[in-house]
């Protein structure tokens, strides 16, 4: 057994390691913008810098309204699978996984190319790219989004709750809005928080929709050329995403939000 | 329709609750509706397109030559080296993933330690994508601390030996970096799934350590570690940010061919633009319902 724990440590210390050297290096790295001392100057210009806060609350707003729209698909969806077609429910399963079949990359081009022109152009104008962004962002978030609701509702009983709030004459709105969202909190607000982690830092979609509007394009350009400034956004966009993880184990602890808190490639 | 809304249809006498008992079903679907038009409309269509584009010429007559295009050496050789990366970080992700996950589960450990160690394995599969590739160039790039280190404390040359970051092994551990925490993320649920009877039942019929690991513990847990190396290998497989901005899109992926197909048309072939892309998806496809197939056969030890 004494043997055991040993090798246990060994990996964890291995692991440890190499996790913690390359935000050591960065953080590191991003004290030294003034030559022959620590400061926080490449935090400061990053502060000052007009398109990485503008960029970040464009992200910002992009991820709230995809878990709006998300949220608005699939609630409705998989609520009405449980009450009136359980048949259905492997179908909507199977759908809200063949986004993981279709890397980002491959849905920018297809979305590019349906909507370049034909009945319904989106790429002409911002509304429309900013739409398409959404869009593909409602498609890449939707496993995680069919997982968190679908557990959410199976940790209560849809069915009893909907009848019994019928028996006292609740309206379709008064259960959708008083009896099964506030059921639903903390897995809706695990989905959400997992979107917002996806959408915020993601590359792929964003270059190629609308570019330097969005903040993981920025933090690519930044890169390119201001490398201090490039070091403290790493260690912000770092935190970012481990605020987010933690609020979704905050949030999920009371049920709901499973182990599914890993979004697909980047 | 439920029993609720039956006794109501048949005459009740309480104040009529509102509209399901007109139409049932085709309620129902009307609310299904919006998310199937979503999904036909930006999931189904897009992947339609590509594929169809995939199998036109120039002209939109029907061809074969994009396809066998995919068989020219460029091209292959974009496939076999993303094939590789993806293969070689899901085989090092999922060992030291499993190792790891196993020391965290198995004991020993105090729960502070695992229980902070398993959400940073949830904050660093979602840290990819630009910022991971920069913190490697901070760590491992010509003058990043570790390489400044090596060469300064311990005298270990890395760039003179051979290593370069912008290259396959730099894209290694940099992937390795989400893969190795994702492995961690979906083998714990079965290796929590070992029953400790199994182990006590072994060792009571006198098997060694060993043994027990031979003859039960591998064979249960394989179906689970192949599932979830091949999910590794799929998400390496479609990581496009990451090695766009650590090689400077130097290096020859097929999500790197894509782009830069995207960007401008560097194939000199639209079409067979689409057929790449597509073809990425059918190895995908494959790839998850081999994954899915061996999560099912793992799930059947598991909920025993």
């Amino acid at each position: 057994m004494k043997k055991n724990v040993f090798w246990n440590w060994f990996w964890i210390f291995i692991s440890l390691v190499y996790f913690f050297i390359p935000l050591y290096a960065t953080f590191n790295f991003s004290l030294k913008a003034r030559k022959g001392e620590l400061s926080l100057l490449a935090y400061q210009q990053m502060m000052e810098d007009p398109r990485i806060l503008r960029s970040l609350i464009f992200s910002t707003e992009i991820g709230l309204l995809t878990i709006l729209l998300g949220l608005l698909l699939m609630v409705p969806t998989v609520y009405l699978v449980r009450l009136k077609a359980p048949r259905l429910r492997p179908v909507i399963e199977f759908i809200s996984l063949l986004p993981f079949v279709i890397p980002a990359i491959v849905l920018v081009f297809g979305l590019i190319r349906t909507y370049s022109g034909g009945l319904l152009p989106l790429t002409n104008n911002y509304t429309g790219l900013n739409f398409l962004l959404i869009a593909g962002y409602v498609v890449i978030g939707l496993p995680y989004l069919y997982r968190s609701v679908d557990a959410g509702m199976s940790a209560i009983d849809v069915v009893t709750l909907t009848e019994a709030a019928q028996s006292l004459g609740a309206s379709w709105p008064t259960i959708m809005l008083r009896v099964i969202i506030p059921n639903l909190r903390s897995a809706m607000l695990g989905a959400a928080f997992l979107t917002l982690a996806i959408v915020l830092g993601e590359f792929t979609l964003a270059t190629f929709l609308v570019g330097l509007k969005a903040f993981g394009p920025v933090i690519w350009q930044v890169g390119q050329n201001r490398a201090y400034e490039a070091s403290a956004l790493v260690i912000v966009s770092f935190i970012i995403t481990w605020v987010l993880m933690g609020l979704i184990n905050f949030v999920g602890r009371r049920g709901a939000a499973d182990g599914s808190v890993a979004a697909g490639p980047r | 329709m439920s029993n609720n809304a039956r006794v109501v249809a048949s005459g009740g006498s309480r104040p009529k609750p509102p509209s399901i008992r007109k139409s049932p079903p085709s309620f129902a679907w009307l609310g299904v509706l919006p998310f199937l038009v979503f999904v036909v409309l930006f999931l189904f269509l897009p992947s339609l397109s590509l594929f169809v584009g995939g199998f036109q010429d120039a002209k939109g007559n029907f061809t074969l030559e994009n396809i066998r295009g995919l068989f020219t050496p460029f091209i292959l050789n974009a496939y076999w080296v993303t094939i590789k990366i993806s293969f070689t970080t899901a085989v090092m992700g999922g060992i030291v993933g499993f190792f790891l996950a196993y020391a965290l589960v198995a004991g020993g450990v105090p729960n502070w330690v695992r229980s902070s160690l398993m959400t940073f394995c949830g904050v660093a599969s979602n840290f990819a994508g630009v910022p991971l590739a920069q913190a490697f160039i901070f760590t491992l790039g010509r003058v990043g601390l570790l390489t400044v280190f090596l060469k300064e404390a311990l005298n270990i040359d890395l760039y003179g030996q051979g290593f370069n970051l912008y290259s396959f092994w730099g894209l290694s551990v940099t992937y390795l970096y989400f893969q190795l925490p994702l492995m961690v993320l979906i083998i714990t649920p079965p290796i929590e799934g070992l029953r400790r009877e199994w182990r006590e039942a072994a060792e009571n019929l006198g098997a060694t350590p060993s043994q027990y690991w031979w003859h039960i513990g591998i064979p249960v847990l394989m179906p689970s570690l192949l599932g979830s190396m091949i999910l590794l290998f799929g998400n390496a497989f479609g990581a496009y940010a990451t090695a766009l901005s650590l090689t400077g899109g130097l290096i020859n992926l097929v999500t790197i061919l894509i782009g830069s197909q995207i960007k401008g048309d560097v194939l000199h072939n639209p079409n067979l633009g689409y057929a790449l892309a597509f073809g990425m998806v059918v190895v995908m496809a494959v790839i998850m319902s081999i994954y899915y197939a061996l999560r099912r056969r793992s799930e059947y030890w598991l909920k025993q």
